[in-house]
């Protein structure tokens, strides 16, 4: 992000700047920051409208208190500005509350300010539990995690509860902050795709693809048709994978043993379907700036006859799975998540569209090639709760075979040849993004002679955990795993 | 009901590992390796100096040699140096000695090992018939999570082996660390350690638990967790699969690696293992 293009120096129209296009139907997607040198960091919000995202910048000076705050204005931006105010220390003015998020350093360390370049020692992080947030008689915090029971990423949820309800919930993602974004800096264009990779690493493909999609619109290469099929092969497999592992953590809550079986023999064959296809059973390596790695490892005859299989294996499971009540109970009206609370958070992929959230970036910002390949729009009823998220997943998973079909009929009818182009050492700054399993993923990059200098990569999974607390209106104790399977998201995507 | 047809339509996926051999696990080329005796290949030097996590070395300008505790399997090398570099297939390579995951190895690191692996054999001989694994996300991405559910699918399957997944430390026998060693995760880590009963065994899966991988030492991570507690065994791999991972297990409980340990656990229930034994068809 430099400040060539664009940047309104005043503070004070920022807030009115968002706010307008918010009023015009602008969807939030996010605030990021970055560091301009010793002093100065440049603010930017990115919004979505009708396929274009036009972004807000403002120059935030070292001398300045901080910057005035969007979160009254849409609840969406409070989880970025306490990122902001983590990683540069800068105040958003008027926050509701800023609580650390992803790095809660003491008071006289120094924050890492993204995009600087500068040294950073190891940090000393402040793991003191935050004030208690009581509201009520007999109300009581319990802890849940880091260390959680089972084999899950390091979270820490304080559930504040009278004994069953859920009043209240607050979410601490710090304790496994890696420090990817300041990673980045310097480093070339191959490194950083697998840096991306690891970054959520369940949705290797879809952060491959923003990264790379960013780097090549900055030099304007367009890679290959040949290419932009197999990152749609892979990155569907990618969302076949996820959907089932959401599943399968729903099925593993609800103790249903032979679903349980069943689902996750399902993902394995598709884990092991895509180390066929790429050498990878998370498809890393494949998605490379200019192109892909290399062609499918398979011929289009065996993967037609490995898509068949898998297909018919998950649509029969599923379909039993949804009718069997024992199952059914335990998700109808969990973790309901009404429109109107969805259209405030602007969430992303299967939990914003089962609440009325329909935006899919693979249709109306394309990329890769899905302009070219046939697809349905979902049709889920958009009740809101898990039950309505785990519909969605279902019927994304047969999406995704659709898609990986054409693409292979794609593939087998011409000759490709080229899987790469030459990128040079490019300079500039754009945006990449790419739907994965968990929703849009978004990539901001600056790059110099080839050099990375900035890159902020945006989950869905940050995005979407923002509004977890707010979803359990009705709920206890025991639907918590439910609401946490239905949500779907890496921990390491929202850490950073 | 209906689930009981459908959880017979397979019949058996499960691996019969390690009581026989797999065939898909031995086919699955899970590292990297360097062909012996290679010296001055054409590209040997731009695979050194390209080499993402600086795993490839070549001390004196003799042997080459790779550190599959940094390597995380980009095969960059590969594709520039194929006359050194190739993938190996299969995934044994979990070790009790972090100096071992260099290979090739010299016949000085083979005996250490050796010392090691009876020394840790010794450690957990009350163990072997029930194992309980704690798991602990030291600051991972997300997919070695996955690899380490994937123990309890049908294929790994890994209960048959008396082994079962934990939810408290003070259960757990074995801590399976995956993670670059996240600077948050620290004070947890040290603790679910301490709270472990004695004999208790650590395992870093994963390269980024062993040295922290891509992200290697950051303001936010210690490049790996072995600041923080005492490994005992090594898995790389980026993630390591379940295979990998089983195979670390195995080494942890000594019930591999040790003499006469491996052939008196192949010789289990089963009857001795033929190699004419065909793999079990799961993949695609």
């Amino acid at each position: 992000m430099t400040t060539e293009r664009g940047v309104v120096d005043d503070l004070d129209t920022f807030v009115p700047r968002v706010v307008a296009q918010l009023s015009e139907g602008a969807r939030f997607c996010g605030l990021f920051a970055s560091a301009q040198g010793d002093a100065a960091t440049l603010l930017r919000c990115v919004l979505a409208q009708d396929g274009h995202l036009p972004y807000e910048d403002t120059l935030v000076p070292a001398h300045s208190a901080g910057f005035p705050s969007l979160a009254d204005h849409t609840p969406a931006a409070a989880w970025y500005e306490r990122e902001i105010h983590d990683l540069f220390g800068l105040v958003p003015l008027g926050h509701p509350r800023l609580d650390p998020l992803v790095l809660p350093l003491l008071r006289e360390e120094t924050p890492p300010r993204p995009g600087s370049g500068s040294e950073r020692a190891p940090v000393v992080i402040d793991t003191d539990p935050l004030p208690a947030h009581l509201l009520g008689e007999g109300v009581f915090t319990i802890p849940y995690g880091p260390v959680r029971s089972g084999v899950f990423e390091s979270i820490e949820y304080l559930v504040e509860t009278p004994g069953e309800d859920i009043p209240h919930l607050r979410t601490r993602v710090f304790h496994k902050h890696r420090g990817v974004e300041c990673r980045f800096e310097g480093m070339g264009v191959e490194d950083g795709v697998l840096l991306a990779e690891r970054t959520e690493g369940v949705a290797s493909v879809a952060h491959a693809l923003a990264f790379s999609q960013a780097i090549e619109r900055i030099a304007q290469v367009e890679v290959s048709e040949g290419a932009a099929v197999v990152r749609v092969i892979h990155a569907e497999l990618e969302r076949v994978a996820n959907h089932l592992d959401s599943t399968i953590r729903h099925t593993e809550a609800a103790g249903q043993a032979v679903a349980y079986a069943r689902l996750s023999l399902h993902k394995e064959r598709v884990q092991r379907l895509r180390a066929q296809l790429c050498g990878s059973r998370f498809g890393r390596g494949v998605v490379v700036p200019g192109g892909v790695g290399g062609p499918l490892r398979l011929e289009s005859s065996q993967l037609f006859a490995a898509i068949d299989k898998i297909e018919r294996d998950v649509r029969s499971d599923l379909r039993l799975l949804l009718a069997t009540p024992s199952f059914v109970d335990r998700i109808r009206g969990t973790g309901l998540i009404d429109h109107e609370l969805a259209a405030s958070y602007a969430l992303l992929g299967p939990v914003g569209r089962a609440s009325g959230q329909n935006e899919d970036v693979r249709f109306t910002r394309p990329y890769a090639a899905y302009m070219r390949l046939g697809h349905q729009l979902l049709d889920v009823g958009e009740g809101g709760d898990a039950l309505a998220r785990q519909r969605v997943r279902n019927e994304e998973i047969a999406g995704s075979f659709h898609l990986i079909r054409q693409a292979i009929d794609r593939l087998s009818s011409t000759d490709h040849r080229e899987w790469k182009r030459p990128l040079g050492a490019v300079s500039g700054e754009a945006m990449g993004w790419a739907e994965a399993p968990q929703g849009e993923v978004l990539y901001l990059v600056s790059i110099e002679d080839g050099a990375l200098v900035r890159v902020k990569p945006r989950s869905a999974s940050f995005h979407n955990l923002a509004a977890f607390h707010a979803s359990f209106p009705k709920d206890i104790l025991t639907d918590f795993a439910f609401i946490e399977a239905s949500f779907g998201l890496s921990i390491a995507g929202v850490a950073g | 009901m209906p689930w009981i047809p459908q959880g017979l339509r397979e019949g058996i996926v499960t691996s019969r590992y390690p009581h026989r051999p797999d065939g898909y696990g031995e086919g699955f080329a899970g590292s990297l390796r360097v062909r012996p005796d290679t010296y001055d290949a054409v590209g040997v030097d731009e695979a050194i100096a390209l080499c993402p996590t600086d795993a490839i070395g070549r001390p004196g300008r003799g042997q080459v040699r790779l550190d599959r505790g940094r390597c995380i399997l980009c095969g960059r090398c590969v594709d520039i140096c194929p006359d050194v570099f190739e993938l190996d297939p299969g995934f044994e390579t979990s070790t009790t000695d972090r100096r071992t995951l260099v290979v090739p190895t010299t016949d000085e690191d083979d005996d250490l090992v050796e010392a090691m692996r009876r020394a840790l054999h010794r450690r957990v001989r009350v163990l072997r018939r029930s194992i309980h694994i704690r798991h602990l996300d030291a600051g991972s991405d997300g997919s070695e999570e996955w690899e380490v559910a994937a123990l309890t699918n049908p294929v790994y399957d890994v209960q048959r082996l008396g082994i079962y997944f934990t939810a408290s430390p003070k259960h757990a026998d074995v801590l399976l660390v995956t993670g670059a060693g996240a600077a948050g995760m620290r004070d947890a880590l040290e603790h679910t350690f301490d709270v472990m009963p004695e004999p208790k065994v650590v395992i870093a899966a994963g390269t980024d638990a062993i040295s922290g991988g891509l992200l290697g030492s950051g303001y936010a991570t210690a490049g790996g967790v072995a600041g923080s507690v005492r490994v005992d065994v090594f898995v790389p791999g980026s993630p390591p699969t379940p295979f990998g991972l089983l195979h670390g297990i195995l080494t942890a409980i000594g019930l591999l690696g040790a003499p006469g340990s491996s052939a008196s656990l192949r010789r289990g229930a089963d009857g001795p293992a033929s190699p004419e034994d065909p793999p079990v068809e799961v993949g695609p």
